[in-house]
């Protein structure tokens, strides 16, 4: 029987590498895999690339994992926590290296990962800072960048239900970065809100297929908080 | 001629402003700022669609405090709410909502905008204490319009509608129109182009609080010259 689900988040977060690279789905506070990431303090992981849209919310979470030190390199859009001045503090001095890309072609790059297209050319960024020393091709008159796809070793991802198959569904504003992270990763770990059986998910509401989960801590977090 | 011949719109009544000019049936995406109040002030009765990047189509007026759906946030991470029809999707979607082409507008806040439409709205300078793009480079490539929503001159009185930016780009070329507390000023292939003043301005003093030559529209929203 197939059965994704596993009793403890040091289970859910068994045989990740030091120095992977992670893909954290979320927005702001909402749909983060807050108690996963946290748990990531606990195995002794450090040397982390993390790939987020944000560098955590509050004092939880990934703002926690910046705060101990554990992570060499983010991959972000929007590198601020609200309310912390974390991540601000650790680039000014030094210590952490940033790669600064545009929301959507974060989300692209990862979806690329996910569907395997090694590479793309995108609009987006052209003619900016953010393109300088990349490869530019012009596309009907207009210049495009080349970006490429941006795999990894884990994603930790935040669920509102799953089933024992790894069928995942979302809530509201909670699905994001979330099934697009659960695709590109090498192993995929997702918390989740509720439990339900096999078959009581509406298939036509599943928004991530069980394929691309291999793990499931349920985790009833509650609402986000800000 | 002094200050006290005219009054500047207020930021509300710049969001009005930009509101009236939306018709019927438009997809819209609203940047941080100003952008964000032009939902509130569609006219009653418009159908207008408002997408949000974190995955949102359909936002409808801001919550009932007593009433917060905490799942449900926008891009600039405030509590909204969905209108019946609104719908959810991932960011990568999302994205490709926007790159691709499917959104009719997008009104975004501006450090500055130069006569060729170069926008510059995310970075003072390339070595911000921490640089933060989120989608502005994505929506400023991918809409079919962009609209800027800003006061004409800074807090110290110096020019954001400039013949080239200081400030590094989002995009070159990409800025449609510009609603500022004094005017609505077209960006065309001549270059900026006055539509309206607000009453009691005049076309010279509104000049020297620009920092690029400004001609009167061919055919200017004549009842709305002061």
């Amino acid at each position: 029987m197939i059965d994704k689900f596993v009793p403890s988040i040091a289970e859910a977060l068994e045989g990740i590498p030091d120095g992977a690279t992670l893909l954290l789905g979320g927005f702001g506070a909402v749909g983060q895999a807050n108690l996963l990431i946290e748990g990531l303090l606990e195995t002794g992981l450090g040397n982390l690339t993390v790939v987020a849209n944000n560098a955590g919310y509050g004092t939880v979470g990934l703002a926690r994992l910046l705060r101990e030190g554990r992570v060499r390199k983010l991959i972000c859009s929007y590198p601020r926590i609200a309310g912390s001045t974390i991540f601000e503090e650790l680039y000014a001095a030094g210590r952490i290296e940033l790669e600064l890309v545009p929301q959507g072609t974060l989300a692209e790059r990862m979806r690329a990962a996910g569907a395997g297209i090694p590479a793309f050319y995108t609009p987006t960024g052209a003619g900016t800072e953010l393109a300088r020393g990349k490869e530019i091709c012009d596309f009907d008159g207009r210049p495009h960048v080349l970006e490429h796809a941006l795999h990894g070793d884990a994603a930790l991802i935040e669920a509102w239900e799953a089933d024992r198959w790894g069928n995942l569904t979302y809530r509201m504003a909670g699905r994001n970065f979330n099934p697009v992270c659960a695709a590109a990763a090498s192993r995929t770990i997702a918390q989740t809100q509720h439990v339900r059986e096999l078959g009581s998910l509406d298939p036509e509401a599943v928004a991530t297929p069980g394929i691309f989960v291999d793990r499931i801590v349920h985790i009833p977090y509650g609402d986000p908080q800000d | 001629m002094t200050r006290t011949d005219w009054t500047p719109r207020s930021r509300s009544a710049i969001a009005a402003r930009v509101a009236e000019d939306i018709p019927e049936g438009w997809y819209v995406n609203l940047g941080i700022g100003v952008p964000t109040l032009v939902a509130d002030r569609v006219p009653e009765g418009r159908e207008v669609i408002f997408h949000a990047e974190n995955g949102i189509l359909g936002i409808g007026p801001a919550p009932d405090p007593a009433a917060v759906e905490r799942w449900l946030v926008n891009a600039g991470k405030q509590h909204v709410t969905l209108l019946p029809g609104g719908c959810y999707f991932h960011h990568a979607d999302s994205f490709g909502m926007i790159r691709g082409r499917h959104l009719d507008l997008c009104v975004l806040g501006a450090y500055e905008v130069s006569a060729a439409g170069d926008l510059a709205n995310w970075a003072r300078s390339v070595g911000d204490t921490a640089p933060a793009v989120g989608g502005a480079m994505d929506l400023a490539i991918g809409a079919q319009r962009v609209w800027i929503a800003m006061e004409h001159v800074t807090r110290k009185g110096a020019p954001r509608l400039v013949e080239r930016c200081s400030y590094p780009l989002t995009s070159p070329g990409c800025v449609k129109r510009i609603y500022t507390d004094l005017a609505v000023i077209d960006v065309t292939p001549r270059g900026f182009e006055v539509r309206d003043m607000v009453p009691g301005l005049t076309l010279a003093a509104l000049q020297d609080m620009t920092d690029a030559p400004l001609a009167l529209a061919v055919a200017p929203d004549a009842l709305r010259m002061g």
